[in-house]
């Protein structure tokens, strides 16, 4: 295999096996458009960047946190809903970005390498960042797992019971933030949002417990990538839309298992 | 107040609270004291504030003016009014009691037997019964071991001879545990016998005091009507208006009258 196929299946694998728990939580607590919204605010991020002279990952990341923090801000309001806050943050957030490069006309930028990225060109520094940050990612996710899956089965429940509402909050928002900036670049807006919802929603169906859907999402997640990467081989399909494809194929797939008789006393 | 009640600890205490939302107030200079060892049930119309006033109680709505109270140290257990969670959310009965607190297998066991819900426990949370989920509720409070425990209408959706198995329950747990209950009920005679003290509200309080003399009690009677206020069987119906100053009904559901009630008591 080739050295460069293989950089792409172990970043792609290493990319999967942390959406799944986190893209568990976003399915859970219907953000699902939290991705794409962060997702629309990198060309911002990029623009950013160049005008401050600073690299441009640091400038996506860095808006992308800003845009987190706004949006928990205007959640704790309780005035609009959730999935009409983020409307809002993605659309003027994609326009701010557009009429910024617009201004900056020695800024070129390849918007659809922001929308595939590109996971045949993952290096092996690439690789040392998506396991490290990965790895330390799902340890953060660990440590405030019971609070937040108390959250976000009541809110005020789990106030009143102590736990620290808002701040676990901030931490998972702030985490999947960067983690979709961190991706962005290396696989694209259109694979890291995927990942985080396909294989999770698939997921569902094998699923009794938190834990096993998480578990269950990550390694369908790594399977799309397998097979994404073998079809993108086989049939020279473009890499990042052939895993996108693999992971809707196996949710079709799953959801027309079917089901087993269901235990009801 | 009553002698022998003030003898007791004070666990929880609002005074001359004010409530605004919007504007319009929803709670206006109202007090309410709970005790150890004391059942004190809040009544009053829909729109009335009962929920807000608990809510207020327990931290979860910041008053805009007066003082809220809570013995320090001690424990609450809280069943809230509704409980929604996502289908796609796989939590199980046992997995939903044991995260307000680290319990055991016996021990959920225990707290579910108490309550009559035993055969529920390996089931989808979002399988059991309106009923059941009320019971499944009660428990998680109670496995908190609480001092206080605050009950947002916890018979709703529960059929008539189950209402009272439940009320006789809460008066049970009250003499066994020691503990001070503070609940919200939609009608008083179902109440009566399991009650210690009875705080009739509509944005005000109306009346408060022992169950029988609150039945009296002219606040009372104008309040729900003297068909209602006599207990008969079709008062569910006249729950579902409010009277205008100017004694036209208005549905519960719009929006609270500029003026309070009258009373003459």
């Amino acid at each position: 295999m080739d050295d460069f196929l293989l950089r792409a299946l172990l970043g792609g694998i290493g990319v999967a096996l942390v959406a799944g728990p986190l893209g568990s939580f976003v399915v859970w607590r219907r953000m699902a458009y939290f991705g794409d919204t962060l997702a629309h605010s990198a060309l911002l991020g990029v623009a950013l960047g160049f005008v401050l002279g600073i690299d441009t990952n640091v400038g996506i990341i860095a808006v992308c946190l800003l845009l987190a923090l706004i949006l928990v801000a205007m959640q704790r309001q309780k005035r609009l809903a959730t999935d009409t806050l983020l409307g809002i943050l993605s659309h003027s957030a994609l326009s701010l970005g557009l009429v910024a490069i617009a201004f900056l006309q020695t800024l070129r930028v390849d918007l659809l390498a922001y929308l595939f990225g590109d996971i045949l060109a993952i290096t092996t520094t690439d690789l040392y960042w998506i396991y490290g940050g990965g790895l330390a990612a799902l340890l953060i996710l660990a440590w405030i797992w019971r609070p937040l899956l108390a959250t976000t089965v009541h809110e005020e429940l789990a106030r009143v019971e102590g736990v620290p509402v808002t701040a676990v909050y901030l931490v998972f928002m702030l985490l999947i933030a960067l983690i979709i900036a961190a991706a962005l670049k290396i696989v694209g807006i259109l694979l890291i949002t995927s990942l985080l919802i396909i294989p999770a929603a698939a997921a569902r169906r094998f699923a009794r417990s938190p834990e096993q859907m998480a578990a269950a999402a990550a390694l369908i997640g790594a399977a799309a990538v397998i097979g994404g990467l073998y079809g993108s081989f086989q049939w020279d399909t473009p890499a990042g839309p052939s895993i996108v494809i693999a992971a809707t194929a196996l949710f079709a797939l799953i959801s027309a298992l079917p089901r087993r008789n269901q235990r009801r006393h | 107040m009553n002698a022998t009640a003030s003898l007791s600890e004070i666990l929880a205490q609002v005074q001359d609270v004010e409530v605004r939302f919007g504007g319009s107030a929803v709670l206006e200079r109202v007090s309410l004291t709970v005790r150890r060892g004391e059942i004190v049930t809040l009544i009053g119309p829909n729109g009335s504030g009962k929920s807000t006033l608990v809510r207020t109680l327990l931290g979860l709505i910041r008053p805009d003016r007066g003082r809220v109270f809570i013995h320090p140290g001690i424990r609450i257990g809280y069943m809230p009014q509704r409980l929604q969670v996502d289908p796609v959310l796989p939590l199980s009965v046992r997995r939903f009691l044991t995260l307000g607190v680290r319990a055991t297998l016996p021990q959920v066991l225990t707290a579910l037997e108490e309550v009559g819900a035993a055969h529920v426990v390996d089931r989808p949370i979002q399988d059991v019964s309106g009923g059941e989920l009320q019971r499944v509720l009660l428990a998680r409070a109670l496995l908190r071991e609480p001092d206080l425990l605050v009950l947002d209408e916890p018979v709703q959706g529960v059929d008539v001879n189950g209402q009272h198995e439940l009320y006789e329950l809460i008066s049970r747990i009250r003499t066994q545990r020691g503990c001070g209950i503070l609940m919200v009920s939609h009608d008083l005679h179902l109440v009566m016998a399991a009650t210690d003290h009875v705080v009739c509200l509509n944005r005000h309080v109306c009346c408060a005091g022992r169950p029988e003399t609150v039945s009296r009690d002219p606040a009372y009677l104008a309040l729900f009507g003297p068909t209602v206020a006599r207990g008969l069987a079709f008062y569910q119906h006249r729950h579902d208006h409010l009277h205008g100053p100017d004694g036209i009904l208005r549905p519960a559901a719009a929006r609270p009258h500029q003026r309070g009630h009258s009373h003459d008591g």
